[in-house]
């Protein structure tokens, strides 16, 4: 049998790592829901799984190809999109001073 | 002449000896979209003006020459926006087709509207939509089921011929079932996801929506087959999926796994599905009961595996490239933070939570590695099963299509709704849900017909052994 794990989830810290703001409310929220959810998954622990080794996918192997150009979007293809361009560039807020 | 509720290779005679034109084809479709789906909702995009030019310039030679296809709002089409039905892709125009919009395309479709959806596919009524909820064609307080709805109330609603949607946990069959549509997900690798948005890149597959189980295998036979931009496409040959129907069922063994008739199926839906199991035997089929073990285990599988793909692929989704960016971000993390928060909705933060935590340090081997060895033996219990039939019948949904609103408080509830269906994907075999009766209150039923990997025509052929003997697919909504 695997260590219980916890089935509080630490909402604000996870939607840190995930780069998603939360309002509190939703932080409230989604504790309830996320604990109604990993209460639910925690049938997986009666399952007796030490004995299985993960295959992998049988049908998949690597496929290689030479490295040489083929037809791919233009700058402008791929900037049409961007909320921010210049000069054939994504702007983002400055990262480093 | 009512154009819009022939079948595709009703159509195609149509078209092809001159007796109808693609352009009035488009017409009416439009006509009828404008009559009814202001009530079910179930395009975002529609682009009438575009489809008559494709359609002018239509060669109705081809095997989809001037049809029109419906395409699920996931799929990049180039030139036509792609919102995921989310905001955070508002104002997105696609730069490239999917490779199976260019199978279409080179097949002669006429690609016309985008259809609805639960946003990224993560939902089951298509409730999650940032744009709205579709309805039910059959009964406009209840849902489509989802998350491919859009398509579903489309096709069923003789709003579309046929339409692609896409199935990670059931978003095909189930609404499909919920629809009266005959709705299949192929083996995982048959089709090239090359273009598709991804929401759980290890279960997500592009499949067809259309009235009649013919329909479902001409389409596969066009979107299906090997894709050098895709690695998990799988090089092999596309059998002519039509040739496999007519041959009914005779000398073929149907599998019924005892773990999908529980307790919580709604008896309408198990009295429909076991009468439909009758009508196999009394075609001659072979009827053996089978058992599927780790069934009761794949919703919770799904829901680990399904959000920690799904916080990966969505990371993508950060202001910088496309889509929508929070105004005067103070720095790039705050950029990163509002934009999402601003532009996801609650499901998929949810999912994003979820999926982060279970891949998170600590909890990884908890979670997710256990989910991929449990996932490994519903695989096995289902290549076990396969040696003793040829496919397996079960409901595609444990209840007809509910309200609206029921279950949207109670995100377990909602969950639950692809018992039947998740088992399918988590094993990367196919499946296609095809109409066997109504409700007493006329809600539609569907049964599901699950093949072995590569299995797509023996499923097809028992889908049409069924369906040719039965009434079920000729009837029309009250929409």
């Amino acid at each position: 049998m695997a260590e219980s794990p916890s089935t509080t989830v630490d909402v604000s810290y996870v939607a840190d790592l995930a780069r998603l703001r939360l309002s509190p409310e939703e932080i409230a929220t989604f504790q309830k829901q996320l604990g109604d959810v990993l209460g639910y998954v925690d049938q997986l622990r009666e399952v007796d799984v030490e004995h299985v080794s993960l295959l992998g996918e049988a049908d998949l192997k690597n496929r290689l190809r030479l490295d040489e150009l083929q037809p791919s979007l233009t700058p402008e293809q791929a900037l049409a999109n961007a909320p921010r361009q210049e000069n054939n560039l994504f702007v983002v807020p400055k990262m480093v001073e | 002449m009512d154009l819009t509720s022939l079948t595709i290779p009703e159509l195609r005679r149509k078209l092809s000896t001159g007796a109808a034109r693609p352009r009035e084809v488009v017409d009416q479709l439009a006509a009828r979209i404008a009559a009814v789906d202001p009530k079910l909702k179930a395009y975002l995009h529609l682009d009438a003006e575009k489809a008559r030019a494709a359609a002018d310039s239509a060669d109705t030679t081809l095997p989809l020459g001037g049809v029109p296809i419906a395409i699920k709002d996931v799929i990049n089409v180039q030139g036509d926006p792609c919102t995921c039905a989310s905001k955070i892709l508002q104002g997105y125009v696609a730069p490239y087709d999917a490779t199976v919009i260019t199978k279409l395309r080179e097949a002669g479709a006429v690609l016309f509207g985008r259809t609805n959806m639960d946003e990224f596919a993560m939902g089951s009524s298509t409730e999650n939509s940032s744009w709205g909820a579709t309805r039910n064609p059959w009964d406009l307080d209840r849902i489509p089921g989802g998350s491919s709805g859009g398509s579903a109330a489309a096709v069923g609603g003789h709003e579309a011929f046929a339409a692609l949607g896409t199935d990670t946990g059931g978003s095909i069959r189930q609404p499909a079932a919920l629809c009266s549509c005959v709705g299949v997900k192929p083996t995982y690798g048959r089709v090239s996801r090359y273009g598709l948005v991804a929401f759980a890149s290890s279960l997500d597959q592009i499949g067809a929506f259309t009235r009649t189980v013919e329909e479902s295998a001409l389409l596969l036979e066009i979107i299906a087959g090997h894709d050098p931009r895709d690695n998990t496409s799988i090089d092999r040959p596309v059998p002519k999926y039509t040739q496999s129907l007519g041959q009914g069922v005779k000398g073929l063994k149907l599998g019924v796994p005892k773990e999908y008739f529980i307790e919580g199926i709604d008896p309408e839906i198990e009295k429909s599905v076991r009468a439909a199991i009758d009508e196999y035997r009394s075609q001659g089929a072979e009827i053996v009961e089978v058992s599927l073990p780790h069934t009761k285990y794949a919703v919770a599988v799904y829901y680990i595996i399904a959000t920690a793909e799904c916080s990966a692929n969505l990371a993508r989704f950060d202001g910088v490239r496309y889509g929508k960016r929070a105004q005067h971000p103070k720095d790039i993390l705050d950029m990163y933070g509002r934009t999402r928060a601003e532009g996801f909705g609650a499901e998929v933060k949810r999912r994003i939570i979820l999926g982060t935590y279970v891949l998170s340090s600590g909890y990884y081997d908890a979670y997710y590695n256990r989910a991929q060895k449990v996932r490994q033996m519903i695989a096995e219990d289902f290549r076990l099963a396969f040696e003793q039939c040829d496919a397996l019948l079960t409901p595609t949904s444990p209840t007809a299509a509910f309200r609206l609103g029921e279950r949207t408080q109670d995100p377990l509830q909602m969950y639950l709704a692809d018992i039947f269906t998740i088992a399918v994907n988590l094993a990367g075999i196919c499946g296609v849900s095809i109409p066997c009766g109504f409700t007493s209150g006329k809600l539609p039923i569907g049964l599901q017909i699950i093949g072995p990997k590569w299995g797509e025509e023996t499923m097809f052929r028992v889908a049409h052994a069924f369906e040719q003997a039965t009434p079920w697919h000729k009837e029309k909504p009250p929409i």
